[in-house]
């Protein structure tokens, strides 16, 4: 059982937490995720480690309400339990000296970004961050980013907050601007990675992405979480998350997500949330 | 008194009420049954159904017991080479093992040596399980990767001898495939719980969601532990490497399963991981788990499933009852069929897999008679659910993160007869040695290493 030691609410329907979890904590690198359950009849979940405290023994997950799996979690307090919490899971990012790097987050993506750009900054690369939403309310981890890099460039979909329009259009003018990048880096919804990707390929910027298939045991054993790179078949749970963005069969992923939106919305109703 | 020809029937669930529910399919033998099955042994002298038992049970001695009524004696006989009676009685390919040894098979039907076991191992867990007297402890301990049956044998034979043993497990349960791969109507789960728990009240400690080789290194265990023994079986599933594989609807047979039996998903949304099978399922391949794929589409609602495989009836591999049960059920047999290409619509989803004919040519390596596409034999499918049971490799997970450690040519670890690999402190067994096989070589191998082990141990002082 894994306790609840912290809880935080970032924004209607994006949550933290801090799980303790020591055995994780002691191993977790940016980059990795972990998998829980909630109670024995729950699903298996994936979730990025956005953070970790290894005298604590703790690790901080942030998440967005969008199922069955992630609403109830959200409605847990300090103090109640997990019944399983498995990892760290997946190969960490490679931080390594780029340069300058442009790390993108969008929406909850920017969560499994934070600690990456943390991490990278501390390498002493020149980051640049650009985060995005659909609207201000679902902007999150806006100050611990900008902690962190040297630039920071916010969009939103309405223009809430920040430059009305889309994350890749500030990346295309930094571009323009004939900004010298080492390296772009790429976490959110997978239509964004896609278009990212698709900014930097005539540029031959070397550019990374966290792809979020979906899983059940995270160790290769099931082969749910396939996903196509450059024609080739991996396991984003073993040979993952990350991948050369360029060589990502998006369209692929995004059908493969939506395997069970069917189910997914009965289940929903069924617990009524 | 002549010896009867056959076996005594065992009761089942007919055909048509059984593929509605998940329920076990045999009802097992009752006393009276079983005594009477006893007694058609002819207790040989040379004992050939010994031979073919990879753990070597005594086999006409607890029979012995059950013909003359001291169902006790007989129990305490079995457990003494196995920890997991009640898998054995139900999973074992005892035809091609025990019973095919038997002499009474120049006559009839071998002795039911399997229903027997089984019986046994549920008049037991009725009656409540006994504890049996342990060695005195020893101040070593070891560290077994693994809760599949490799890793729980071989952790129950070490806390039998008085070491202090812990297994890791990466995922929520024990068990291994015996949990999250073979199907409850074949193997209740609550049956698997129950053998666990005897390998717990040994005084075994299992610790749940470790991933080894990630969440900590056989290198580290190795600081904390005298032995290590690996049982992590072969988890990777193999692809047809067809195009098409990553359609919506294209499933491994490992996830598929997991799906349903060990996250439960035939009673969803009562519990919350879903899966979704359509009206039509194709399952590839022909072994245990492409049965157990098969049948478990038609519990699901499947108005039909097919099984397709490349080689003819002969070469299926899967156990007779296997396909037996199957075909009594209405699994529809495609032989000597090949796929090569899934479709989709247009949104993706899966539709249709196309297929060619084969013919059988020269035996291959495997000694079985090599496939021969037909060509321009070619035809479609109409399929919802593609499910690939086409076998399974090592998982190289740990493999991988091992320093030093020998690794033979299909990613598997390299071991001798008894389990020691190259590093003196770490033994393997099971799967992840050989390849995917049985439920009772890897138990077998499981207690070699124990005693392999447990010599090491003795040795190292
Ligand atoms: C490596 C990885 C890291 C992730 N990190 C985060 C994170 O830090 N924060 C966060 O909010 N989300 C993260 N996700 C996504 C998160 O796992 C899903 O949102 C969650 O599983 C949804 O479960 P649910 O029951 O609440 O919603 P559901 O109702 O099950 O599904 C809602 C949506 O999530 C998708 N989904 C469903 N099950 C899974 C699954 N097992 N894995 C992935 N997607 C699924 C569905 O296709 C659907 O689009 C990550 C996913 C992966 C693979
Ligand atoms: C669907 C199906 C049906 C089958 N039917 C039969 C049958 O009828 N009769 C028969 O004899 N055999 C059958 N088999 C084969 C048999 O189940 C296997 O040969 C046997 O289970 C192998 O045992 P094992 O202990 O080596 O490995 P497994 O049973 O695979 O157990 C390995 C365990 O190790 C764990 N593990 C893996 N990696 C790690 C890690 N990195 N860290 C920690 N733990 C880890 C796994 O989660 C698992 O619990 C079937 C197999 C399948 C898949
Ligand atoms: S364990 Fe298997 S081979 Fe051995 S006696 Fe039992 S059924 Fe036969
Ligand atoms: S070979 Fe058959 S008849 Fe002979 S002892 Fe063994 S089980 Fe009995
Ligand atoms: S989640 Fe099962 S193989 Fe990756």
């Amino acid at each position: 059982m894994y306790e609840i030691i912290e809880k935080k609410v970032m924004s209607e329907t994006v949550k933290l937490m801090k799980i303790k979890a020591p055995l994780v904590a002691k191993k977790a690198k940016a980059g990795q995720f972990i998998i829980l359950r909630i109670d024995e009849k729950g699903e298996r979940i994936p979730l990025t480690i956005a953070d970790y405290d290894r005298k604590k023994g703790t690790v901080t997950v942030i998440f967005m309400e969008v199922g069955k799996t992630t609403k109830h979690l959200g409605t847990l307090n300090v103090g109640d339990f997990l019944l399983n919490f498995v990892g760290p899971l997946g190969q960490p990012s490679d931080i390594e000296k780029y340069g300058t790097v442009v790390m993108i987050g969008g929406g909850v993506g920017i969560a499994p970004l934070y600690p990456i750009v943390r991490e990278l900054k501390q390498m002493g690369n020149y980051v640049i961050s650009i985060l995005g939403a659909r609207n201000e309310k679902l902007l999150m981890l806006e100050k611990e980013v900008e902690k962190h890099s040297d630039e920071l460039y916010i969009t939103t979909d309405d223009g809430s907050k920040g430059d009305k329009g889309f994350v890749s259009d500030v990346l295309q003018k930094l571009i323009d601007e004939g900004r010298k990048i080492g390296m772009v880096m790429a976490i959110g919804p997978v239509i964004m990675m896609k278009v990212v990707a698709n900014v930097t390929r005539p540029y031959k910027i070397k550019t990374l992405v966290s792809l979020n298939p979906i899983m059940v045991d995270g160790t290769g054993m099931c082969g749910g979480c396939r996903v196509s790179v450059g024609n080739e078949t991996k396991f984003a749970c073993v040979d993952g998350p990350e991948f050369d963005g360029h060589k990502v069969d998006y369209d692929n992923l995004m059908l493969r997500n939506r395997r069970f939106v069917c189910e997914e919305e009965e289940s929903c109703k069924l617990a009524g949330v | 008194m002549a010896v009867r020809k056959t076996k005594y029937e065992m009761a089942e669930q007919s055909a048509k009420e059984r593929i509605k529910n998940f329920n076990e399919v045999p009802y097992g033998y009752n006393e009276k049954t079983a005594i009477e099955e006893a007694k058609r042994c002819l207790q040989c002298k040379n004992r050939p159904c010994v031979d073919g038992c990879p753990v070597e049970i005594d086999i006409p001695e607890f029979i012995k017991h059950i013909a003359e009524g001291d169902i006790d004696k007989a129990v305490e006989i079995l457990k003494t080479k196995t920890n997991l009676p009640a898998v054995c009685g139900r999973v074992c390919p005892y035809e091609s093992q025990c019973e095919g040894e038997c002499t009474l098979k120049k006559i009839g039907e071998p002795v039911g040596i399997g229903r027997l076991e089984r019986f046994l191992a549920d008049y037991e867990r009725k009656k409540g399980v006994k504890i049996p007297k342990k060695a005195k402890p020893t101040d070593k301990k070891v560290a077994v990767v693994g809760a599949g049956p490799a890793g729980l044998t071989c952790a129950g034979d070490l806390a039998k001898m008085g070491h202090s043993v812990t297994v890791f497990e990466a995922l929520h349960d024990p068990g291994g495939v015996l949990m999250y791969g073979i199907p409850e109507f074949r193997l209740p789960k609550e049956i698997v719980k129950a053998e666990v728990d005897y390998i717990k009240k040994l005084g075994v400690e299992i610790k749940y969601d470790i991933v080894v080789g990630k969440t900590i290194t056989v290198d580290e265990l190795m600081k904390d532990y005298d032995a290590v023994f690996i049982g992590t079986g072969a988890g990777l599933p193999r692809w047809l490497r067809i195009p098409g594989e990553n359609l919506d609807g294209v499933y491994s047979a490992n996830e598929y399963l997991t799906r349903v039996n060990m996250m439960r998903a035939y009673d969803f949304p009562n519990y919350d991981t879903p899966v979704k099978i359509g009206k039509i399922v194709a399952t590839f391949g022909a072994g245990n788990v492409a049965m157990d794929c098969a049948r478990t589409s038609l519990r699901l609602g499947a108005e039909k499933s097919y099984i397709i495989y490349r080689r003819s009836d002969v070469e299926m591999p899967a156990r007779d009852e296997e396909i037996e049960h199957a075909k009594e059920e209405g699994v529809i047999f495609h032989l000597l069929t090949n796929p090569v290409k899934f479709t989709g619509d247009d949104k993706g989803i899966l539709k249709e897999v196309e297929c060619i004919k084969m013919k059988l040519g020269e035996p291959d390596e495997s000694g079985r008679r090599r496939p021969i596409p037909i060509e321009g034999s070619n035809f479609k499918i109409q399929i919802d659910t593609a499910l690939v049971a086409i076998g399974q490799s090592p998982n190289p997970l740990v493999p991988k993160t091992v320093k030093g450690l020998k690794i033979g040519k299909w990613g598997n670890i390299e071991t001798d007869e008894d389990g020691r690999t190259n590093i003196p402190e770490i033994f393997a067994g099971g799967d992840i040695a050989t390849g995917a096989a049985t439920v009772i070589l890897a138990m077998g191998a499981g207690k070699r290493a124990a005693r392999a082990i447990d010599k090491y141990l003795k040795l190292k002082k």
